[in-house]
C-alpha cells in the first residue's frame, strides 16, 4: 500500500507539473496555428511578461499601494508591455518576412528571442525576483488511506485550474467570436482569408498578443514556482516535447501532451532513474516525443499531413 | 575590368566540370590559400601587426577555422539535404569525447565472456578521425526518424540528440575517465612525431583539416550523392518517384554531416580548448552553428565560412567598441547589448537577404563581370 501511495503521489505531481508545461506550450500552438510560425521566442516572452509584472508589483507595493490593487495594475501594465512587443514583432520582423519558408521564420524568432532576453533584462533588471501570487505550500490528502498521505502542491493545483480556465476561454474565443473565426480562417489559408477581406496583419497582431497574454499567465504560475529569472526562458525547451506529442496545431493536444510528459518524466525519474544514473528528466521527454513521432509523425492530435507534388 | 571570362573557352569535359571554371577565380583561390598557408604564419612568426601577441591567431582565427568546418558539416545536412538539425552541438561532443577515449585508450571488460575489448591509446590524428566516425554513427542513429518526420517536427526531434548526449557526457563517468570535476584534458598534440603546441602550429593543424574537408565537401556536393541530397531537399516525394532512395540519401547526409561536425568537435576540444567540460557543446553551440549556416547561405560551402566569420566576430567586435570609444558601460550591460544587437542583426539580415551572404557574394560577382557598364 505504501508503494501505491507513493506511485499515486508521483503520478499526481507529474500530471500537475505537466499542466504547467502545457501553459507554455499553448503559446506555441496558438502562433503556429494562426501563422505557421514556429515561435521559439515563447520562453523569452514568458520572461518579459514575468519581469514586467514582478517589477511593477514591487514598485507599487513599495509605494504603499494595497497588494490587490498592485496586482491588478501590474497585470495591466504587463499586458500592455506584451501588446507593444506583439506590435513591434509583427510590424518589423514578421510582416516583412511574409511568404518566406518555415525555416527562415523559425530563425527570425530565435533572433527575436535574443532581443527579448536582452531588452527585458536591461529594462527590468537581471536578478531573480520572487513572485508571491499563489500559495506555495502543500496539501496532504487521503491521510487515513495511506501512511503520511499524498503530498499535493497547492501551486500545481492552481496551475491546473488556471490552465483549465485558459483553455475554455481560448476555445470560446476561437469558436464564438468574430476575431476568433477570422483567426481560424487565416490559419486555414492566408490568401483566401485575405481575399474575403480579413486584415491579415491585424490578425497576426492579435495572435501574438494572445500568445503574449498566455505567456503572462504562464509567468504568474512559473514565477511563483521558480522566481522570475533568466532561466525561465528554458521553459520553452521543456515545452517542446509536449508540443510534438500533442501536435503543433492542437490546443487540447498541448494539454494532453503536457499530462503525458509530466507524468512520464516524474515516473521515469523515480522508477528508472536510479538504475541508469539519475537526472533523466532532462532528456526523457524528448526521447518519449521521438518515440511518439515514429508512430504518428504529426503528433497525437495534429492534423493529418497530406503531401502533394 | 579584370573579372572577365571572355576568351576562356572550355574545350574538354574536364574543363567544363572544373571546380573553378573561370581563370580569375582560380587565381584568387590560389592567392587565398597562399595567404592562409604562408603569409599569415609568416606575419605571426615575425609578430607584425595585426598578429602581435597571438591574440588574433589564438582567439579568432583558430576558432573561426574550426567553426567553419563544423558549419560546412551542418550545411551539408541543412543546406544541401534540407533536414533541419538542432543537435549539431551534440555531434561535436560525440566527436570530441570519442576522440578523447581513443586517444587515452579504451578498456571495456566483458566479464561474461572472460575477455575484454582493449584498444591501446591511439595517436592524435587517428583518434580525431575515429571521433568523427563515432559522430557519424550517432548521426545515422538520430537521423533514422528523418525517414518518418519532416521539417520543424524533425528539428525538435533532433533536440533529443542534444539533450541525450549532454546528459550522457555529464552523468556517465566512463567517458571522462572518471575525472572528479567532469572536465577532461586533451592528450598532447603529437602529429607524425612532431609535437604541435604553439598557436602557429595549432593554426596549421586546423587550416589543413579545413582545407582538406572543404575540398572534399565541395566535391561531394557536386557529385552524384550531392545531387541526390539536393533533390531530396527540393521535393522529397518527387525525388523518390525519380528513383532516388530517401533512406540512402538522407542517412548518408546525416553520416557525412555528422562526421565533419564530429571532426570539428574533436579539433575544438583538442586544439582550441585543450581541456573542456560538456558545457562546451551545449544547445547554444547548436544554435550558433545553425545561425552560421543560415546567415552565411544555405547550400553553399563558401557561405559556411562567411557565416562563421560573422557570428564569431560580431560579439567580439561589439565587446570592443565601447572600450575603444571610452564609453563606461558595465560588463553586464555590454553582454545584454550584445544579445540585443545580435538578435536584431539576425532578423535584419533575414529580412534583407534570406539567402545569406553567399547570395550577396554571387550578386557582387555578377555586377563585377559587367562593371563599369550597367548591363
Amino acid at each position: 500500500m505504501i508503494a501505491f501511495g507513493q506511485f499515486l503521489e508521483i503520478l499526481i505531481g507529474g500530471l500537475l507539473s505537466g499542466v504547467l508545461y502545457s501553459l507554455v506550450a499553448l503559446g506555441f500552438v496558438l502562433i503556429f496555428k494562426a501563422s505557421g510560425v514556429f515561435n521559439f521566442a515563447q520562453g523569452a516572452m514568458v520572461l518579459l511578461a514575468g519581469l514586467a509584472l514582478v517589477r511593477t508589483l514591487d514598485f507599487l507595493v513599495a509605494r504603499g499601494l494595497p497588494f490587490w490593487a498592485a496586482v491588478i495594475l501590474g497585470v495591466v501594465f504587463a499586458a500592455a508591455v506584451m501588446a507593444i512587443a506583439a506590435f513591434v514583432i509583427e510590424r518589423y520582423v514578421l510582416g516583412p518576412l511574409v511568404n518566406q519558408d518555415g525555416l527562415t521564420l523559425f530563425m527570425s524568432t530565435i533572433g527575436i528571442t535574443f532581443v527579448l532576453e536582452g531588452a527585458s533584462q536591461m529594462i527590468f533588471g537581471a536578478d531573480n525576483y520572487p513572485l508571491r501570487l499563489f500559495p506555495t505550500d502543500a496539501w496532504f490528502l487521503f491521510e487515513n488511506q495511506f501512511p503520511g498521505g499524498i503530498l499535493v502542491s497547492k501551486l500545481d493545483v492552481w496551475g491546473g485550474l488556471i490552465a483549465g480556465v485558459l483553455v475554455t476561454a481560448l476555445a470560446i474565443f476561437f469558436q464564438r467570436t468574430k476575431t476568433g473565426r477570422a483567426l481560424r480562417a487565416v490559419a486555414d489559408d492566408h490568401t483566401a482569408a485575405q481575399s474575403v477581406g480579413i486584415p491579415i496583419s491585424w490578425i497576426w497582431f492579435v495572435v501574438w498578443l494572445v500568445a503574449g497574454l498566455v505567456a503572462l499567465v504562464a509567468a504568474t504560475v512559473w514565477g511563483t514556482k521558480l522566481g522570475v529569472q533568466f532561466s525561465i526562458t528554458f521553459l520553452a525547451l521543456k515545452a517542446l516535447p509536449v508540443l510534438i506529442i500533442g501536435g503543433f496545431t492542437s490546443v487540447p493536444g498541448a494539454i494532453i501532451g503536457g499530462l503525458i510528459i509530466g507524468a512520464g518524466e516524474k515516473l521515469a525519474e523515480v522508477y528508472l532513474g536510479p538504475s541508469i544514473g539519475g537526472g533523466i528528466e532532462y532528456w526523457f521527454g524528448f526521447v518519449l516525443a521521438l518515440a511518439v513521432l515514429m508512430v504518428r509523425p504529426q503528433g497525437l492530435f495534429g492534423e493529418r499531413i497530406i503531401e502533394r507534388i | 575590368m579584370l573579372y572577365r571570362e571572355a576568351g576562356q573557352f572550355k574545350t574538354t569535359y574536364a574543363q567544363d566540370m572544373a571546380m573553378f571554371p573561370i581563370r580569375q577565380d582560380r587565381i584568387a583561390f590560389i592567392l587565398l590559400l597562399a595567404l592562409a598557408f604562408l603569409v599569415v604564419p609568416l606575419l605571426a612568426k615575425l609578430q607584425i601587426w595585426p598578429f602581435g601577441g597571438e591574440y588574433l591567431l589564438r582567439a579568432i582565427l583558430i576558432p573561426f577555422l574550426i567553426l567553419s568546418l563544423a558549419a560546412i558539416g551542418v550545411n551539408i545536412l541543412v543546406g544541401y539535404c534540407g533536414q533541419i538539425s538542432l543537435g549539431s552541438g551534440a555531434f561535436m561532443a560525440v566527436g570530441a569525447y570519442s576522440a578523447y577515449k581513443f586517444g587515452t585508450g579504451i578498456n571495456i571488460p566483458l566479464a561474461w565472456l572472460g575477455t575484454a575489448i582493449v584498444i591501446p591509446p591511439l595517436p592524435v590524428l587517428p583518434s580525431i578521425l575515429l571521433g568523427g566516425l563515432m559522430a557519424a554513427f550517432a548521426g545515422v542513429l538520430f537521423g533514422v526518424p528523418s525517414l518518418r518526420i519532416k521539417g520543424l517536427y524533425l528539428a525538435v526531434a533532433t533536440l533529443a540528440a542534444q539533450f541525450f548526449f549532454d546528459w550522457v557526457f555529464l552523468r556517465v563517468p566512463w567517458f571522462t575517465n572518471y575525472s572528479s570535476s567532469g572536465s577532461v584534458n586533451a592528450p598532447a598534440l603529437n602529429f607524425f612525431g612532431l609535437t604541435m603546441n604553439s598557436p602557429i602550429e595549432r593554426y596549421f593543424i586546423c587550416l589543413s583539416f579545413v582545407t582538406v574537408f572543404a575540398l572534399l565537401a565541395k566535391n561531394l556536393v557536386r557529385g552524384n550523392i550531392g545531387r541526390q541530397w539536393m533533390a531530396i531537399r527540393d521535393m522529397d516525394i518527387a525525388a523518390e518517384l525519380m528513383g532516388i532512395r530517401p533512406l540512402y540519401a538522407k542517412l548518408t547526409a546525416f553520416a557525412v554531416s555528422s562526421f565533419i561536425v564530429g571532426v570539428a568537435g574533436a579539433l575544438w576540444a583538442f586544439v582550441y580548448l585543450g581541456s573542456w567540460e560538456p558545457l562546451a557543446f551545449s544547445i547554444d553551440r547548436s544554435f550558433q552553428l545553425l545561425f552560421m549556416v543560415i546567415i552565411g547561405g544555405l547550400g553553399s560551402i563558401l557561405g559556411a565560412f562567411l557565416g562563421a566569420a560573422f557570428i564569431l566576430v560580431l560579439p567580439i567586435l561589439l565587446d570592443q567598441v565601447p572600450h575603444a570609444l571610452g564609453i563606461p558601460i558595465s560588463v553586464e550591460t555590454v553582454s545584454l547589448l550584445v544579445f540585443i544587437i545580435t538578435g536584431s542583426l539576425i532578423c535584419y539580415l533575414l529580412i534583407v537577404e534570406p539567402h545569406g551572404f553567399a547570395r550577396l557574394w554571387s550578386t557582387a560577382k555578377e555586377k563585377l563581370r559587367l562593371w563599369p557598364y550597367p548591363y
